[in-house]
């Protein structure tokens, strides 16, 4: 067993974990924070994707003991402490960018590390491509690119200009 | 049309707890002292079981239990079981082999189920699996299907000697041969439909729960029909009596038909709660998924198409040999016969069909119902026959097609079929001038300027959806009726909760139906709430596959709103003082014809529960209604798809440069949400013909395991779509609707491959058509080239 | 995953000396190829030595005529890294392309090129280039460091440390990717620097990353796309496996050498 302090949503975490307990499993089963999912176990599908200190990573392929001393986001600490939908949030529900729900939470955590790294005006080859840590099941991605697209513009104030077909 | 009535794109109300990580699937949920199960699966395709040692994982600290097949036969635990009887041509019924759920002498696939350990935590479990010691006697593995019927082959199930599970017909084969025997051309085709695995990305997860005060099961689990599974548990795997087993499918992240089927895992969770004393959870690993979860397709058809002078269709002659696994899942047996066969018609106006279906046990995972079931494989049949007859004939495929189509509804067909409304012609213009067909040539030039080779390819299909009415399905086989059922009940301040048989795991229900039932009952959407999912809120119901939420579920609401309001005028009658035949019902009123007198919907709900203005004697107080629906007709869906592909011939890479679909799902409640579901069809539609095949090895192991060997789509492997639709509403159900969710993988996979084979300039490309596999019949092209 | 206890050393000797009394430690860099053969219990290593708060083992720099890349270096570091897109663009693209966006994030190149995965993109680019593995006891030639599917030169304790990176006077990477994983299925550094012309071919070796000499004779001769016009690789010694037969590899191998000197030479 390891004793970890880590900041989660905000918040100051202090557990003592098994050292193969992974991030995702300690934010799943230890802080209950069951909005990152686990959909494959070779580190492709995506669905658990969280920032860590500020990236995307995937919480299935890290050990929660790694995490020590960082500051971790999921997709429960991404809206507004207020409650008001991060612009990514709103614009997957707004060109119905999810279907079944499963992906949902990774999709928008890497859309969101996207624009952070690659700004706020992004072309649907560029999207297609920075979306290959993530697969979805139900949509074809057509409407997640859109979705992203319309984010990223809103992230940047420009959501006028993307507003729904 | 108001901005969330019938017809409106209104954003989901399902979607604010997915975006927010609130989503509840039963991998969240954590029942009180719950262990864990993890499935010791077999590591041979084939092999008796001598004996099992569990001695060792027993003693483990923190395992409570290790349970196996005995176990199971001594608490008189039934098998799994196939619902739906197909008899052979001779009249005698199919041979279905035991299917204990956790393995009973004999292992039949990789991944089959040996024994489970039960224990604190998973970690646990999984380490005393390592300790459990089997001894097996490896028999030898069949997975090829003609080596499975061949002779001297190993046998799966003692049942079945020769492998087969049966050997099935349909269709007139003297007026077939009649045909064949007038044809002036004559289309054959060897076709390979690839299995592929089904991949929902919320992997398969159950916890069972037993209350010992109440001697009762509470079973969570990731299902597309709860009711279903509760009926199965009960009534023929006898866990318990369906009144003291409550089963709740919450959040369930995708299906596609793979959480329709009652499997070992749930079955063996809920039994093992009452044993162990401790709600016990299960989740798949991904792996575990693939080894397990119910596979879809494969199949190997050898197809004729019988042509008059005139390119007319005369008659098609179909020989399938379909791969149904190990073991036969819940609806295997119905997938390759009656929801493949009756569809071989396809759009056109054939006189003709003679398909023979040969069902086919292998020490393979089981294969069932995958997004469309039977029907791509039909469609892949018929609309690759008609893309190659029209190629062989010198024929435009467009013209082909139009030439061949059926033009009068309702139509018979020489497979059972009556469709009963349609537009073929309207679906194939509409779709020709979306894509800009007039303009392919000069892209095919350009493409070849830069070293590529393009190619065009249609698919029109056509499905049968709903899988209903029940005496129809009962006819057929069909162990259940197939009927949907729904209440409506409605509060005394008026709000209204839906309880539906359907479910929904992605289909968006909770939108939907309610714009059905705000626009019926003139109410605000956010009054409606949608239940479904619970065996103890929802009385019965049939779930969601097929394609049949919209047209049988939703056609359970409005009858049963239909209830709503005339018992709703009866109120009002009372409530004004005026006769019930002067109610009227408009825009959420209820009206006094030829006054000024008037109420809402909420106050006739309000009076309705107050009763205070009529006798119990003569009006019942409350306002619920309930109805079930069985429609007349399966309803037939139809589309054109247009795929435009571009050959790299270097590297075989197919890039799909644009794809057309043009459907006609009849009327739509909600666009938005219908052309999710077609992005998401097509998208698996393309994965079949492009990317994604299961492949066992000889010895029967499954080499595609996991994501690093089975390919999934990828974002970038998919272009935007472009979407149409046309409308000729269906005249089978009160709403008009269709239905939409399989068409997209339906249609796609001959679009694609039809495209290929016309950049190619010949038909040797098989399912999928990776890079390898293009690069390969590329060289052909290219040889064919030089020699020219 | 089996249990295993873990360590986080601050400093190389520490490191080393955990490693050491480990029954059967390993080095935890970036963990995107170790965890997943953890997870699939492929691997039970009894300790895991992280790597990730060791002192000195980050970083980017030029010195002389050559780019220094610390060991636990991100490839989204590299990626994203100015003097690595100045100096080296093939390596800059190359580290662009591993993986996804989150395992680049946390992925290595000190990790990629001890782990030496037959299909990882690293181990051709140091070939290629001739680069130099700087380990904590010694430094060790590129061309003698890899030895065979995830075999290398590095010894027991030995910890790699830095690579050196020669700059070329051209330099790209093409890569073909296996469908389902996006491993490259033949990935192949080319790079010229002077008269000297290396092309490294990484995921399509039945021994792992090694140089197409046949390519190499023909690019000296004039350093273009059409000197392979024609050429073609004997499939002996590649892999073949569902995805690609070694045919079809031995094609892809000439293709992307093409496609990498088409880019280089567009440079």
């Amino acid at each position: 067993m390891a004793n970890i302090t880590l900041t989660v949503n905000g918040k100051s975490v202090s557990a003592s974990v098994d050292s193969r307990t992974l991030l995702v499993s300690f934010l799943r089963d230890h802080l209950r924070l069951t909005g990152t999912h686990v959909g494959c176990d070779t580190s492709q599908c995506g669905a658990c994707v969280v920032h860590v200190d500020g990236r995307a990573v995937k919480s299935c392929t890290m050990l929660a003991v790694q995490a020590d001393g960082s500051s971790v986001v999921t997709i429960e600490g991404l809206a507004s402490a207020g409650g008001d939908l991060h612009p990514m949030q709103a614009a997957f529900r707004e060109h119905h960018g999810l279907q079944c729900g499963f992906c949902t939470p990774g999709m928008i955590m890497t859309a969101v590390d996207m624009v952070n790294r690659k700004g706020s005006a992004l072309d649907e080859a560029t999207i297609r491509h920075e979306l290959e840590g993530n697969i979805c099941r139900c949509t074809g991605y057509h409407n997640i690119v859109k979705a992203v697209e319309a984010g990223a513009a809103a992230m940047a104030g420009g959501a006028q200009k993307v507003a729904a077909e | 049309m108001t901005s969330t009535g019938i017809g409106a794109p209104v954003r989901r109300k399902e979607d604010f707890r997915f975006i927010t990580g609130k989503g509840q699937y039963t991998d969240d949920i954590n029942r009180q002292g719950q262990a864990y199960a993890y499935f010791l699966r077999s590591p041979h395709a084939h092999a008796t079981i001598k004996s099992i040692d569990a001695s060792a994982a027993k003693a483990k600290p923190g395992v409570l239990a290790v349970l196996t097949g005995d176990d199971l036969a001594a608490d008189k635990i039934g098998g799994l079981i196939c619902g739906w009887m197909i008899h052979n041509k001779d009249g005698s019924p199919m041979k279905a082999g035991a299917h204990p759920a956790l393995a009973q002498g004999k292992v039949r696939y990789v991944g089959d189920h040996v024994a489970v350990v039960i224990a604190e935590d998973y970690s646990t479990a999984k380490d005393a699996a390592e300790a459990i010691v089997v001894d097996y006697g490896v028999l030898p593995a069949v997975v090829d299907m003609n080596a499975a019927t061949g002779k001297g082959a190993t046998v799966v199930h003692d049942i079945a000697p020769d492998n087969r599970v049966y050997d099935w017909h349909l269709g007139d084969k003297a007026a077939t041969d009649a045909a064949f025997a007038r044809a002036k051309h004559v289309t054959k085709l060897d076709l390979v439909n690839n299995r592929l695995v089904p991949n929902a990305m919320e992997p398969r997860a159950a916890i069972g729960d037993y209350d010992a005060g109440n001697d009762a099961f509470t079973l969570y689990t990731t299902s597309q029909n709860p009711h279903v599974a509760r009926l199965v548990l009960s009534a023929f795997i006898g866990i318990a009596p369906e009144h003291k087993l409550r089963v709740i499918a919450p959040d369930v992240g995708g299906g596609f038909g793979s959480k329709i089927f009652i499997y070992a895992e749930e079955t063996v969770c809920v039994w093992a709660a009452k044993k162990v004393g401790r709600p016990v959870k299960w989740t798949a690993e991904r792996t575990e998924a693939f080894l397990s979860d119910a596979h879809g397709r494969d199949h190997i058809t050898h197809a004729e198409m019988a042509l008059d002078d005139k390119g007319k269709i005369l008659g098609l002659r179909v020989k399938t040999k379909a791969n149904l696994g190990a073991y036969l899942s819940t609806f295997s047996s119905c997938v390759p016969t009656y929801l493949y066969a009756p569809l071989l018609s396809g759009q056109y106006d054939i006189p003709a069909i003679y398909c023979e279906v040969e069902g086919v046990y292998t020490t393979t995972a089981p294969v069932d119902a995958y997004r469309g079931a039977g029907r791509p494989e039909a469609t892949f049949v018929i609309e690759r026959m008609i893309e190659v007859a029209a190629r062989e004939t010198g024929t435009d495929p467009a013209a082909f097609r139009k030439k061949n189509f059926i033009r009068k509804f309702p139509h018979q067909t020489p497979v059972i079929m009556a469709y009963d409304a349609g537009d073929y012609v309207a679906s194939l213009e509409k779709a020709l001038d979306m894509a800009d067909y007039k303009g392919f040539g000069k892209r095919r030039r350009d493409s070849a300027r830069a070293g590529k080779l393009r190619g065009i390819g249609f698919s029109a299909y056509i499905e049968a959806c709903g899988i209903a009415p029940s005496a129809a399905v009962g006819s057929l086989g069909a162990g259940v009726g197939l009927w949907e059922s729904a209440e409506i009940r409605v509060n005394p301040v008026g709000t209204v909760e839906v309880l539906t048989g359907s479910h929904s795991h992605g289909q968006g229900h909770e939108t939907t139906f309610a714009q059905l039932v705000s626009a019926r009952l003139g109410i605000d959407i956010d009054q409606v709430a949608v239940v479904h999912g619970d065996t103890d809120k929802v009385q019965f119901g049939m779930g969601t596959y097929g394609s049949r939420s919209g047209a049988v579920g939703m056609s359970a609401i409005s009858k049963a709103l239909d209830k709503v309001i005339a018992k709703g005028k009866k109120v009002a009658a009372y409530a004004m003082e005026a006769s019930e035949g002067d109610i009227e019902f408009k825009d959420g009123r209820f009206s006094v014809a030829g006054t000024d007198k008037s109420l809402a919907f909420g106050e006739v709900a309000l009076q309705a529960y107050i009763a205070h203005k009529f006798s119990g004697q003569e009006l019942e107080p409350g306002l619920k209604e309930g109805a079930f629906y069985d429609p007349t007709n399966f309803t037939f869906p139809s589309g054109v798809h247009i795929c435009e592909v571009e050959v790299d011939p270097e590297t075989g890479v197919t890039t799909i440069a644009k794809w057309t679909a043009v459907d006609d799902f009849g009327n739509v409640i909600n666009p938005m949400i219908v052309e999710g579901q077609v992005h998401g069809g097509i998208a698996q539609g393309v994965g079949q013909a492009l990317l994604e095949g299961a492949r066992y090895d000889s010895s029967g192991q499954l080499v595609t395991a996991s994501y690093m060997d089975y390919c999934m789509p990828r974002a970038d492997d998919l272009p935007s779509f472009s979407i149409g639709t046309t409308v000729t509403p269906c005249p089978s159900n009160p709403l008009g609707i269709k239905g939409c969710g399989e068409a997209g993988a339906i249609a796609a996979p001959p679009a694609v491959i039809n495209a290929i084979t016309d950049a190619l300039g010949h038909e040797d490309v098989t399912m999928p058509a990776t890079p390898q596999v293009v690069w390969q019949a590329a060289q052909k092209t290219l040889r064919k080239q030089a020699a020219e | 995953m089996y249990a295993f206890s873990y360590v986080s050393p601050k400093t190389v000797r520490q490191a080393a000396s955990a490693l050491a009394k480990a029954e059967d430690g390993k080095f935890l860099a970036g963990g995107q190829t170790l965890l997943p053969t953890m997870k699939q219990r492929l691997a039970a290593p009894s300790t895991l030595i992280d790597l990730a708060k060791v002192d000195g083992l980050s970083g980017i720099e030029l010195k002389g005529r050559a780019l220094v890349i610390g060991a636990m270096t991100r490839h989204a570091d590299v990626a994203a890294s100015a003097v690595v897109q100045q100096a080296i663009p093939a390596l800059a693209s190359l580290a662009a392309g591993i993986g996804d966006p989150a395992v680049r994030h946390r992925g290595t190149i000190g990790g990629s090129i001890a782990n030496n995965d037959p299909a990882a993109d690293y181990p051709s680019a140091a070939l290629a280039l001739g680069a130099t593995i700087v380990t904590n006891k010694r430094k060790i030639p590129a061309e003698e460091f890899f030895k065979g599917l995830f075999e290398t030169a590095l010894e027991d304790g030995e910890i790699i440390v830095k690579v050196s990176f020669p700059i070329p006077s051209k330099a790209a990477y093409a890569k073909f990717r296996n469908p389902a994983s996006r491993y490259a299925l033949a990935g192949v550094f080319v790079a010229k620097r002077g008269s000297d012309v290396r092309v490294a071919v990484t995921g399509a070796g039945s021994n792992g990353v090694f140089r197409a000499t046949v390519l190499e004779d023909a690019l000296k001769k004039r350093f273009s796309p059409k000197s392979l016009e024609g050429v073609t690789l004997p499939a002996t010694g590649l892999n073949g496996d569902i995805h690609a037969s070694p045919e079809y590899r031995a094609n892809l191998i000439v293709v992307m050498a093409k496609r990498a000197v088409t880019a280089a030479v567009g440079k």
